[in-house]
């Protein structure tokens, strides 16, 4: 699970563009977008990424190797069966959708084979999900804020919640294709 | 650390919270059983953290003897997010794709299902009016939430919104002004009787109550995301069962038909807005 705002779409880029074809996870994502915006982040990150990508539809079940979007102006919410919901209920953290919602119901879901990732941002989203997947026992990983267009999302949660693993952008990605390959080892 | 993060929370979650939806249904009626889990645990999860109790163990014992505390509950898993012409690019559909069809009704019946206080029900009887339909329709406008009912009767909402309503109701082709249809005080509006006349407002609730009239169109939208698949299909028979052979059902934007066992069921119409229409030729 991934969550991004302000600068997201840069270090989104940069992380796909790296990830192998043969990628052994689901990845879900949140990037803050404009409510009225058409999804231009599944185009986007679809010439550039070697995975599949598509926006996020409810019931869906998340598959290995596909990039699943959120759709601008509704929550994304994580299922026990991998598939995903959908829901159009009030702002969180000022957001629709929110970080925070995917990486809760992600935590709930999916316990210790949670991995939340979050990115460069403006906001405080992302910090209290951070803290649920980190006392459910999954993996938290976040962008080092020296390399955040902005720091202050990454900083928040590094400042409340303990995280096993905080990366320069530019190290994200090549994480991720090794949580990939121990995953298939496994 | 809050209650949100403790173990003893964790441990039996999926137990405990089994357990308090049956103790709703079992008390009160309401079926929350078949909603989205993911829904569900955040919601419960966050009113126990509002709430003054250790567990949802004893959030159990508190909604069995305090109806203040149903309400709450209620109000967690109800979503009542909701704006006139909210999503304008689907009332542009319905004015080219579905009044056509509409038009070749000698009376028109719509059921708006899961319709909470009203904005989306007066949005359709503001389209139809300009259409020239209104006179021969009649809108059933239901939820099972008592409260927003309420409001949706009353016809009356607080005028700080309709400058924002003003302008979707512009995108999406509208053909006077909004206050056209209202009358206003200092700090709300009141729809017209002659809109408010064609809409029947009544309790329905679609996980547990049945068929109640033949419609030419359903209108659900951003109800279905709540449920589970299972909860899903039987609220889709439950349409499909309603709605007239070649009739309208329109869903939430992001709503979709296929992965219901009743996709087979419709054509779509508008793939982008999920408008669809009921086949002539369907044995499920």
């Amino acid at each position: 699970m991934i969550g991004a705002s302000a600068g997201g779409m840069d270090a989104l880029k940069v992380i796909f563009s790296v990830l192998e074809k043969n990628f052994s996870l689901p990845i879900v994502v949140v990037q803050h977008i404009s409510p009225q915006s058409e999804n231009y982040l599944v185009t986007y990150l679809h010439s550039r990424t070697a995975l599949t990508v598509k926006e996020a539809v409810d019931k869906e079940k998340a598959v290995a190797g596909t990039v699943y979007v959120c759709p601008p102006n509704y929550h994304l919410l994580m299922e026990e069966d991998k598939t995903l919901s959908l829901g159009a209920f009030e702002k969180v953290n000022f957001s629709r959708p929110s970080i925070d919602v995917l990486f809760e119901t992600g935590a709930l879901a999916f316990k210790k084979e949670a991995i939340g990732v979050l990115l460069t941002g403006a906001s405080r989203d992302g910090t209290y999900g951070m803290g649920m997947i980190h006392s459910l026992g999954g993996m938290t990983v976040v962008q080092d804020p020296d390399t955040a267009y902005v720091a202050s999302m990454p900083q928040s949660a590094i400042q409340s919640t303990p995280i096993d693993y905080v990366l320069p952008l530019n190290d994200i990605g090549p994480f991720l294709n090794t949580l990939s390959r121990a995953q298939v080892r496994k | 650390m809050t209650n949100y993060h403790k173990d003893s929370v964790h441990e039996n979650i999926d137990i405990e919270i089994k357990l308090f939806l049956e103790a709703i249904f079992l008390k009160y009626g309401y079926d929350y059983r078949n909603y989205s889990k993911a829904h569900v645990k955040r919601r419960v999860l966050h009113r126990l953290n509002l709430s003054n109790v250790e567990s949802i163990s004893e959030m159990q014992y508190k909604v069995l003897h305090d109806q203040s505390f149903l309400r709450e509950v209620m109000k967690d898993f109800s979503i009542n997010v909701t704006e006139m012409f909210r999503d304008p690019d689907f009332y542009v559909a319905l004015r080219q794709e579905v009044v056509p069809v509409l038009k070749t009704y000698p009376f028109i019946k719509i059921w708006h299902a899961g319709c909470s206080t009203g904005e989306e029900v007066f949005s359709m009887a503001i389209l139809l009016e300009e259409e020239g339909l209104l006179n021969r329709s009649q809108i059933y406008a239901t939820d099972y939430n008592q409260q927003v009912l309420d409001v949706a009767k009353a016809a009356t909402y607080p005028l700080a919104s309709i400058s924002e309503y003003e302008e979707n109701y512009h995108k999406e082709g509208g053909k006077g002004n909004l206050s056209d249809y209202y009358t206003a005080d200092e700090e709300a509006i009141r729809f017209h009787d002659y809109l408010r006349k064609r809409v029947v407002f009544s309790d329905h609730n679609l996980v547990l109550d049945h068929v109640f009239a033949e419609v030419h169109m359903v209108i659900c939208r951003n109800v279905l995301i709540y449920f589970n698949r299972e909860l899903q299909n039987r609220v889709i028979k439950l349409f499909y069962d309603s709605i007239i052979t070649g009739g309208v059902l329109a869903l939430g934007n992001k709503e979709t038909l296929d992965y219901t066992n009743y996709s087979d069921a419709f054509e779509v119409l508008n793939k982008k807005q999920k408008i669809y229409l009921k086949k002539y030729f369907y044995n499920y």
